[in-house]
Protein backbone atom coordinates (compact mmCIF):
# COMPACT_ATOMS: atom_id res chain seq x y z
CA UNK A 1 0.00 0.00 0.00
CA UNK A 2 2.84 2.66 0.72
CA UNK A 3 4.83 1.50 -1.82
CA UNK A 4 1.79 2.04 -4.28
CA UNK A 5 1.23 5.16 -2.86
CA UNK A 6 5.28 6.27 -3.22
CA UNK A 7 4.83 5.07 -6.82
CA UNK A 8 1.58 7.09 -7.40
CA UNK A 9 3.01 10.11 -6.13
CA UNK A 10 6.40 9.86 -7.68
CA UNK A 11 4.87 9.11 -10.92
CA UNK A 12 2.73 12.08 -10.38
CA UNK A 13 5.43 14.66 -9.32
CA UNK A 14 7.62 13.74 -12.38
CA UNK A 15 5.53 15.24 -15.20
CA UNK A 16 4.04 18.07 -12.59
CA UNK A 17 7.89 19.23 -12.04
CA UNK A 18 8.70 18.87 -16.14
CA UNK A 19 5.93 21.35 -16.68
CA UNK A 20 7.10 23.66 -14.13
CA UNK A 21 10.69 23.45 -15.08
CA UNK A 22 9.47 24.97 -18.79
CA UNK A 23 6.50 27.00 -16.95
CA UNK A 24 8.86 29.34 -14.92
CA UNK A 25 9.96 32.79 -15.83
CA UNK A 26 13.52 32.82 -14.14
CA UNK A 27 15.69 30.59 -15.94
CA UNK A 28 17.76 29.91 -12.56
CA UNK A 29 14.28 28.40 -11.26
CA UNK A 30 13.68 26.37 -13.69
CA UNK A 31 17.11 24.71 -13.73
CA UNK A 32 16.98 24.33 -10.00
CA UNK A 33 13.10 22.74 -10.91
CA UNK A 34 14.98 20.38 -13.89
CA UNK A 35 17.83 19.41 -11.19
CA UNK A 36 14.79 18.24 -8.47
CA UNK A 37 12.93 16.70 -11.36
CA UNK A 38 16.07 14.65 -12.22
CA UNK A 39 16.85 13.50 -8.33
CA UNK A 40 13.13 12.20 -8.14
CA UNK A 41 13.80 10.12 -11.40
CA UNK A 42 16.87 8.77 -9.99
CA UNK A 43 14.37 7.33 -6.95
CA UNK A 44 11.74 6.28 -9.61
CA UNK A 45 14.57 4.20 -11.41
CA UNK A 46 15.54 2.78 -8.19
CA UNK A 47 11.29 1.42 -7.96
CA UNK A 48 12.17 0.11 -11.09
CA UNK A 49 14.67 -2.12 -9.92
CA UNK A 50 16.92 -0.37 -12.04
CA UNK A 51 20.32 0.37 -9.54
CA UNK A 52 22.24 0.85 -12.41
CA UNK A 53 20.38 3.68 -14.19
CA UNK A 54 19.61 5.18 -11.03
CA UNK A 55 23.41 5.29 -10.27
CA UNK A 56 23.95 7.45 -13.27
CA UNK A 57 20.65 9.44 -13.13
CA UNK A 58 22.07 10.86 -10.04
CA UNK A 59 25.83 11.53 -11.07
CA UNK A 60 25.36 12.49 -14.58
CA UNK A 61 21.83 13.34 -15.51
CA UNK A 62 21.21 15.44 -12.79
CA UNK A 63 24.76 16.22 -11.18
CA UNK A 64 26.43 16.69 -14.24
CA UNK A 65 23.96 18.08 -16.43
CA UNK A 66 22.69 20.36 -13.74
CA UNK A 67 26.14 21.63 -12.97
CA UNK A 68 26.40 22.31 -17.07
CA UNK A 69 23.05 24.24 -16.84
CA UNK A 70 24.10 26.16 -13.83
CA UNK A 71 27.11 27.21 -15.74
CA UNK A 72 24.87 28.93 -18.45
CA UNK A 73 23.30 30.87 -15.89
CA UNK A 74 26.49 32.89 -15.99
CA UNK A 75 26.32 33.82 -19.51
CA UNK A 76 22.43 33.79 -20.50
CA UNK A 77 20.42 36.77 -18.90
CA UNK A 78 18.64 35.86 -16.01
CA UNK A 79 15.28 36.81 -16.66
CA UNK A 80 15.16 36.85 -20.49
CA UNK A 81 12.91 38.97 -21.77
CA UNK A 82 9.18 37.76 -21.25
CA UNK A 83 8.89 36.85 -25.33
CA UNK A 84 11.96 34.71 -25.75
CA UNK A 85 11.50 32.36 -22.45
CA UNK A 86 8.02 32.24 -21.35
CA UNK A 87 5.94 30.31 -23.33
CA UNK A 88 3.76 31.86 -26.33
CA UNK A 89 0.67 31.16 -24.88
CA UNK A 90 -1.08 29.65 -27.39
CA UNK A 91 -3.86 27.46 -26.76
CA UNK A 92 -2.82 24.62 -29.03
CA UNK A 93 -0.39 23.76 -26.85
CA UNK A 94 -2.27 22.26 -24.17
CA UNK A 95 -4.59 20.47 -26.34
CA UNK A 96 -1.71 18.68 -28.12
CA UNK A 97 0.22 18.14 -24.88
CA UNK A 98 -3.73 16.24 -23.86
CA UNK A 99 -3.92 14.52 -27.02
CA UNK A 100 -0.28 13.31 -27.43
CA UNK A 101 -0.62 11.83 -23.70
CA UNK A 102 -3.81 10.38 -24.56
CA UNK A 103 -3.03 8.44 -27.71
CA UNK A 104 0.88 7.50 -26.05
CA UNK A 105 -0.54 6.40 -22.93
CA UNK A 106 -3.36 4.34 -24.73
CA UNK A 107 -0.33 2.72 -27.30
CA UNK A 108 1.56 1.38 -23.89
CA UNK A 109 -1.05 0.54 -22.28
CA UNK A 110 -2.54 -1.80 -24.91
CA UNK A 111 0.82 -3.64 -24.95
CA UNK A 112 0.99 -7.34 -23.16
CA UNK A 113 1.88 -7.01 -19.69
CA UNK A 114 3.73 -9.57 -18.73
CA UNK A 115 6.34 -10.08 -21.40
CA UNK A 116 9.40 -10.71 -20.26
CA UNK A 117 11.36 -9.49 -23.05
CA UNK A 118 15.06 -10.93 -23.35
CA UNK A 119 15.21 -11.72 -19.44
CA UNK A 120 15.82 -15.58 -20.28
CA UNK A 121 17.87 -15.23 -23.64
CA UNK A 122 20.74 -13.03 -21.40
CA UNK A 123 20.23 -15.54 -18.56
CA UNK A 124 20.72 -18.60 -20.77
CA UNK A 125 24.09 -17.16 -21.82
CA UNK A 126 25.55 -14.87 -18.57
CA UNK A 127 28.04 -17.95 -17.96
CA UNK A 128 29.50 -17.40 -21.38
CA UNK A 129 29.73 -13.80 -21.14
CA UNK A 130 32.69 -13.46 -18.45
CA UNK A 131 30.47 -11.31 -16.20
CA UNK A 132 28.00 -12.22 -13.49
CA UNK A 133 26.30 -8.84 -13.81
CA UNK A 134 23.10 -8.94 -16.55
CA UNK A 135 23.60 -5.58 -17.21
CA UNK A 136 27.04 -4.98 -17.96
CA UNK A 137 26.82 -8.53 -20.16
CA UNK A 138 25.11 -7.26 -22.01
CA UNK A 139 26.63 -3.40 -22.29
CA UNK A 140 30.26 -4.51 -23.07
CA UNK A 141 29.65 -8.30 -24.17
CA UNK A 142 26.39 -8.60 -26.21
CA UNK A 143 25.98 -5.14 -27.48
CA UNK A 144 29.75 -4.15 -27.37
CA UNK A 145 28.32 -2.14 -30.31
CA UNK A 146 26.26 0.13 -28.71
CA UNK A 147 28.60 1.10 -26.03
CA UNK A 148 31.64 1.22 -28.43
CA UNK A 149 29.49 3.72 -30.55
CA UNK A 150 28.53 5.48 -27.61
CA UNK A 151 32.34 6.23 -26.49
CA UNK A 152 32.56 7.63 -30.27
CA UNK A 153 29.13 9.95 -29.92
CA UNK A 154 31.09 11.68 -26.39
CA UNK A 155 34.43 11.88 -28.69
CA UNK A 156 32.24 14.14 -31.00
CA UNK A 157 30.35 15.66 -28.78
CA UNK A 158 33.59 16.80 -26.88
CA UNK A 159 35.24 17.62 -29.36
CA UNK A 160 32.23 19.57 -31.18
CA UNK A 161 31.95 21.69 -28.16
CA UNK A 162 35.51 22.73 -27.58
CA UNK A 163 35.58 23.64 -31.00
CA UNK A 164 33.06 25.76 -31.20
CA UNK A 165 33.40 27.68 -28.09
CA UNK A 166 37.61 27.62 -28.41
CA UNK A 167 37.66 30.80 -25.65
CA UNK A 168 36.95 28.02 -22.90
CA UNK A 169 40.66 26.39 -23.22
CA UNK A 170 41.44 29.48 -21.38
CA UNK A 171 42.56 28.43 -17.69
CA UNK A 172 40.16 29.12 -14.68
CA UNK A 173 41.10 32.73 -14.36
CA UNK A 174 40.90 32.49 -10.26
CA UNK A 175 39.78 30.30 -7.77
CA UNK A 176 37.29 30.78 -5.37
CA UNK A 177 39.39 32.01 -1.88
CA UNK A 178 36.73 30.22 0.05
CA UNK A 179 38.62 27.93 2.48
CA UNK A 180 36.28 25.69 3.38
CA UNK A 181 35.35 24.39 -0.18
CA UNK A 182 38.79 23.75 -0.46
CA UNK A 183 39.36 21.97 2.57
CA UNK A 184 36.13 20.15 1.82
CA UNK A 185 37.82 18.82 -1.58
CA UNK A 186 40.62 17.64 -0.04
CA UNK A 187 38.40 15.70 2.01
CA UNK A 188 36.61 14.24 -0.46
CA UNK A 189 38.85 13.10 -3.13
CA UNK A 190 40.28 9.92 -1.36
CA UNK A 191 37.03 8.87 -0.90
CA UNK A 192 35.85 9.98 -4.56
CA UNK A 193 38.60 7.85 -5.73
CA UNK A 194 37.88 4.99 -3.71
CA UNK A 195 33.85 4.81 -4.52
CA UNK A 196 34.97 4.94 -8.44
CA UNK A 197 37.28 2.51 -8.10
CA UNK A 198 34.75 0.22 -6.16
CA UNK A 199 32.19 0.73 -8.70
CA UNK A 200 34.33 -0.27 -11.97
CA UNK A 201 35.44 -3.51 -9.82
CA UNK A 202 31.47 -4.25 -8.84
CA UNK A 203 30.79 -3.76 -12.12
CA UNK A 204 31.19 -7.51 -12.84
CA UNK A 205 28.61 -9.28 -10.40
CA UNK A 206 26.39 -6.06 -9.53
CA UNK A 207 25.55 -2.69 -10.05
CA UNK A 208 28.12 -0.18 -11.45
CA UNK A 209 30.90 0.08 -13.84
CA UNK A 210 32.44 2.31 -16.44
CA UNK A 211 29.68 5.00 -16.76
CA UNK A 212 29.11 5.09 -13.06
CA UNK A 213 32.47 5.20 -12.03
CA UNK A 214 33.67 7.94 -14.82
CA UNK A 215 30.72 10.15 -13.78
CA UNK A 216 31.70 10.01 -9.90
CA UNK A 217 35.38 11.10 -11.13
CA UNK A 218 34.21 13.74 -13.19
CA UNK A 219 31.97 15.12 -10.80
CA UNK A 220 35.28 15.66 -8.11
CA UNK A 221 36.83 17.24 -11.54
CA UNK A 222 33.97 20.09 -11.64
CA UNK A 223 34.47 20.53 -8.15
CA UNK A 224 38.24 20.63 -8.16
CA UNK A 225 37.90 23.37 -11.37
CA UNK A 226 36.04 25.63 -8.55
CA UNK A 227 38.13 25.31 -5.66
CA UNK A 228 41.43 24.53 -6.38
CA UNK A 229 43.96 26.22 -9.15
CA UNK A 230 43.89 23.63 -11.59
CA UNK A 231 43.06 24.88 -14.80
CA UNK A 232 40.78 23.14 -17.60
CA UNK A 233 42.49 20.61 -19.00
CA UNK A 234 43.25 21.68 -22.80
CA UNK A 235 42.87 19.83 -25.69
CA UNK A 236 46.23 20.72 -26.77
CA UNK A 237 47.82 18.82 -24.15
CA UNK A 238 48.94 15.33 -24.92
CA UNK A 239 48.07 14.23 -21.81
CA UNK A 240 44.77 15.15 -21.99
CA UNK A 241 44.72 13.66 -25.50
CA UNK A 242 45.65 10.02 -24.13
CA UNK A 243 43.66 10.39 -21.52
CA UNK A 244 40.82 10.64 -24.00
CA UNK A 245 41.49 7.86 -26.28
CA UNK A 246 42.96 5.33 -24.19
CA UNK A 247 39.06 3.74 -23.55
CA UNK A 248 38.17 4.11 -27.46
CA UNK A 249 41.60 2.63 -28.60
CA UNK A 250 41.74 -0.27 -25.96
CA UNK A 251 38.18 -1.24 -27.01
CA UNK A 252 38.80 -1.23 -31.02
CA UNK A 253 41.60 -3.27 -30.11
CA UNK A 254 39.51 -5.71 -28.09
CA UNK A 255 36.86 -5.98 -30.69
CA UNK A 256 39.28 -6.15 -33.40
CA UNK A 257 41.30 -8.58 -31.96
CA UNK A 258 38.90 -11.81 -32.52
CA UNK A 259 38.96 -10.75 -36.12
CA UNK A 260 42.49 -12.68 -36.29
CA UNK A 261 41.63 -15.94 -34.91
CA UNK A 262 38.15 -16.20 -37.54
CA UNK A 263 35.59 -14.92 -34.82
CA UNK A 264 32.98 -12.15 -35.43
CA UNK A 265 33.97 -8.71 -34.14
CA UNK A 266 33.54 -8.35 -30.69
CA UNK A 267 33.34 -12.01 -29.85
CA UNK A 268 35.31 -12.44 -26.88
CA UNK A 269 36.97 -15.90 -26.07
CA UNK A 270 34.50 -16.96 -23.48
CA UNK A 271 37.63 -17.71 -20.91
CA UNK A 272 39.15 -14.36 -21.35
CA UNK A 273 36.06 -12.56 -21.48
CA UNK A 274 36.38 -11.20 -18.04
CA UNK A 275 39.82 -9.88 -18.06
CA UNK A 276 39.12 -8.58 -21.18
CA UNK A 277 35.63 -6.53 -20.44
CA UNK A 278 37.51 -5.07 -16.86
CA UNK A 279 40.56 -3.71 -18.69
CA UNK A 280 38.29 -2.39 -21.29
CA UNK A 281 35.78 -0.89 -18.74
CA UNK A 282 39.29 0.34 -16.76
CA UNK A 283 40.10 2.41 -19.51
CA UNK A 284 36.70 3.58 -20.35
CA UNK A 285 36.60 4.82 -16.78
CA UNK A 286 39.85 7.31 -17.51
CA UNK A 287 38.13 8.11 -20.99
CA UNK A 288 34.53 8.91 -19.49
CA UNK A 289 35.88 10.84 -17.14
CA UNK A 290 37.87 13.55 -19.28
CA UNK A 291 34.89 13.85 -21.63
CA UNK A 292 32.35 14.33 -19.26
CA UNK A 293 34.92 17.03 -17.46
CA UNK A 294 35.71 18.53 -20.05
CA UNK A 295 32.49 19.35 -20.97
CA UNK A 296 31.71 21.51 -18.27
CA UNK A 297 33.42 25.00 -19.66
CA UNK A 298 35.78 25.63 -16.60
CA UNK A 299 35.97 29.48 -17.04
CA UNK A 300 33.75 30.61 -13.47
CA UNK A 301 30.29 32.32 -13.81
CA UNK A 302 30.81 35.83 -14.33
CA UNK A 303 28.90 37.33 -11.92
CA UNK A 304 30.77 35.41 -9.38
CA UNK A 305 34.02 36.81 -10.98
CA UNK A 306 32.54 40.60 -10.56
CA UNK A 307 32.15 39.86 -6.81
CA UNK A 308 35.35 38.07 -6.60
CA UNK A 309 37.30 41.03 -7.92
CA UNK A 310 35.08 43.30 -5.75
CA UNK A 311 37.43 43.41 -2.52
CA UNK A 312 40.84 43.51 -4.01
CA UNK B 1 -3.28 -0.66 -11.90
CA UNK B 2 0.44 -2.11 -12.18
CA UNK B 3 3.41 -0.37 -11.24
CA UNK B 4 5.24 -0.36 -14.70
CA UNK B 5 1.95 1.12 -15.75
CA UNK B 6 1.71 4.16 -13.50
CA UNK B 7 5.45 4.84 -14.65
CA UNK B 8 4.58 4.42 -18.29
CA UNK B 9 1.81 6.61 -18.08
CA UNK B 10 3.97 9.08 -16.23
CA UNK B 11 6.93 8.77 -18.62
CA UNK B 12 4.79 9.88 -21.48
CA UNK B 13 3.16 12.60 -19.88
CA UNK B 14 6.59 13.87 -19.29
CA UNK B 15 7.36 13.04 -23.15
CA UNK B 16 4.82 15.33 -23.95
CA UNK B 17 5.43 18.11 -21.75
CA UNK B 18 9.07 18.32 -23.34
CA UNK B 19 8.50 17.57 -27.25
CA UNK B 20 5.32 20.34 -26.46
CA UNK B 21 8.05 22.81 -24.88
CA UNK B 22 10.32 22.13 -27.46
CA UNK B 23 7.99 23.89 -29.70
CA UNK B 24 6.88 26.46 -27.74
CA UNK B 25 9.88 28.13 -26.19
CA UNK B 26 12.49 30.57 -28.16
CA UNK B 27 14.87 30.85 -25.44
CA UNK B 28 17.96 28.26 -26.34
CA UNK B 29 18.63 27.07 -22.79
CA UNK B 30 14.86 26.37 -22.47
CA UNK B 31 14.63 24.50 -25.33
CA UNK B 32 17.64 22.00 -24.12
CA UNK B 33 15.75 21.56 -21.14
CA UNK B 34 12.69 20.40 -22.83
CA UNK B 35 14.64 18.27 -24.93
CA UNK B 36 15.96 16.76 -21.93
CA UNK B 37 13.12 16.31 -20.30
CA UNK B 38 11.77 14.61 -23.42
CA UNK B 39 14.09 11.98 -23.51
CA UNK B 40 13.77 11.60 -19.95
CA UNK B 41 10.32 10.43 -20.36
CA UNK B 42 11.20 7.88 -23.05
CA UNK B 43 13.16 7.01 -21.16
CA UNK B 44 11.22 6.15 -18.09
CA UNK B 45 8.69 4.66 -20.36
CA UNK B 46 11.48 2.24 -21.52
CA UNK B 47 12.62 1.22 -18.25
CA UNK B 48 8.78 0.57 -17.10
CA UNK B 49 8.32 -1.83 -20.16
CA UNK B 50 11.31 -3.32 -18.45
CA UNK B 51 9.53 -4.28 -15.77
CA UNK B 52 6.75 -5.74 -17.13
CA UNK B 53 6.81 -9.44 -15.58
CA UNK B 54 6.01 -8.98 -12.20
CA UNK B 55 8.38 -11.91 -10.90
CA UNK B 56 12.22 -11.95 -11.10
CA UNK B 57 14.64 -9.73 -12.45
CA UNK B 58 13.61 -6.82 -14.99
CA UNK B 59 15.07 -7.14 -18.75
CA UNK B 60 18.56 -5.63 -18.93
CA UNK B 61 18.50 -5.25 -22.57
CA UNK B 62 16.22 -1.61 -22.08
CA UNK B 63 18.35 -1.07 -18.95
CA UNK B 64 21.37 -1.25 -20.99
CA UNK B 65 19.78 1.04 -23.55
CA UNK B 66 18.75 3.91 -20.88
CA UNK B 67 22.41 4.00 -19.75
CA UNK B 68 23.48 4.59 -23.07
CA UNK B 69 20.83 6.98 -23.10
CA UNK B 70 21.78 8.99 -20.33
CA UNK B 71 25.05 9.15 -21.37
CA UNK B 72 24.29 10.29 -24.78
CA UNK B 73 21.93 13.07 -23.93
CA UNK B 74 24.06 14.76 -21.80
CA UNK B 75 26.88 14.84 -24.21
CA UNK B 76 24.20 16.41 -26.29
CA UNK B 77 23.10 18.87 -23.85
CA UNK B 78 27.16 19.57 -23.13
CA UNK B 79 27.37 20.49 -27.39
CA UNK B 80 23.78 22.18 -27.22
CA UNK B 81 24.69 24.58 -24.07
CA UNK B 82 28.29 25.21 -25.59
CA UNK B 83 26.27 26.14 -29.48
CA UNK B 84 23.78 28.28 -27.11
CA UNK B 85 26.70 30.10 -25.44
CA UNK B 86 28.43 31.50 -29.24
CA UNK B 87 25.09 32.26 -30.45
CA UNK B 88 24.95 34.35 -27.41
CA UNK B 89 27.85 35.76 -27.43
CA UNK B 90 27.96 36.48 -31.51
CA UNK B 91 24.65 38.27 -30.47
CA UNK B 92 26.34 40.40 -27.88
CA UNK B 93 29.06 40.91 -30.23
CA UNK B 94 26.97 42.27 -32.69
CA UNK B 95 24.95 44.20 -30.25
CA UNK B 96 28.02 46.19 -28.89
CA UNK B 97 28.77 46.58 -32.38
CA UNK B 98 26.00 48.55 -33.59
CA UNK B 99 25.17 50.38 -30.73
CA UNK B 100 28.75 51.51 -30.21
CA UNK B 101 29.00 52.90 -33.66
CA UNK B 102 27.27 55.61 -34.98
CA UNK B 103 26.65 54.57 -38.40
CA UNK B 104 26.79 50.65 -38.17
CA UNK B 105 27.38 49.65 -41.61
CA UNK B 106 30.51 52.13 -41.83
CA UNK B 107 32.06 49.89 -38.93
CA UNK B 108 31.97 46.50 -40.29
CA UNK B 109 35.15 43.89 -40.74
CA UNK B 110 36.03 43.89 -36.39
CA UNK B 111 35.77 40.80 -35.22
Amino acid sequence: MTAALLDACLALCLPLLAWLVLRTESLSQSVVLFVAMGLLSALAWARLDAPDISLVEAAVGTGLTGALLMHTLSWTDERPPDVAARARHRPWAVVAMAALTGMLGWAVLSLPSDDPGLTREVDAHLAESGVEHPVTAVLLNYRGYDTLLEIAVLLVAVLGARAVNPRSERTTPEPSRDPLTGELFRMMTPALLLVAGYLVWVGEHGPGGAFQAGAILAGGGVVALLTTRLGTPRMSSWRVRWALLTGPLLFIGAAVAPLFSGRALLEYREAQAGTVIFVVELALTVSIAMVLWMFFPGMRPARAERSGKEPS
Amino acid sequence: MNPWAVYALSGVAMFSVGLVGLFSHEHPVKRILASNIAGSGVLLVLVALARREPTGAPDPVPHALVLTGIVVSVSATALGVALARRIARIDATAKAESTGASDPEAGGGSA
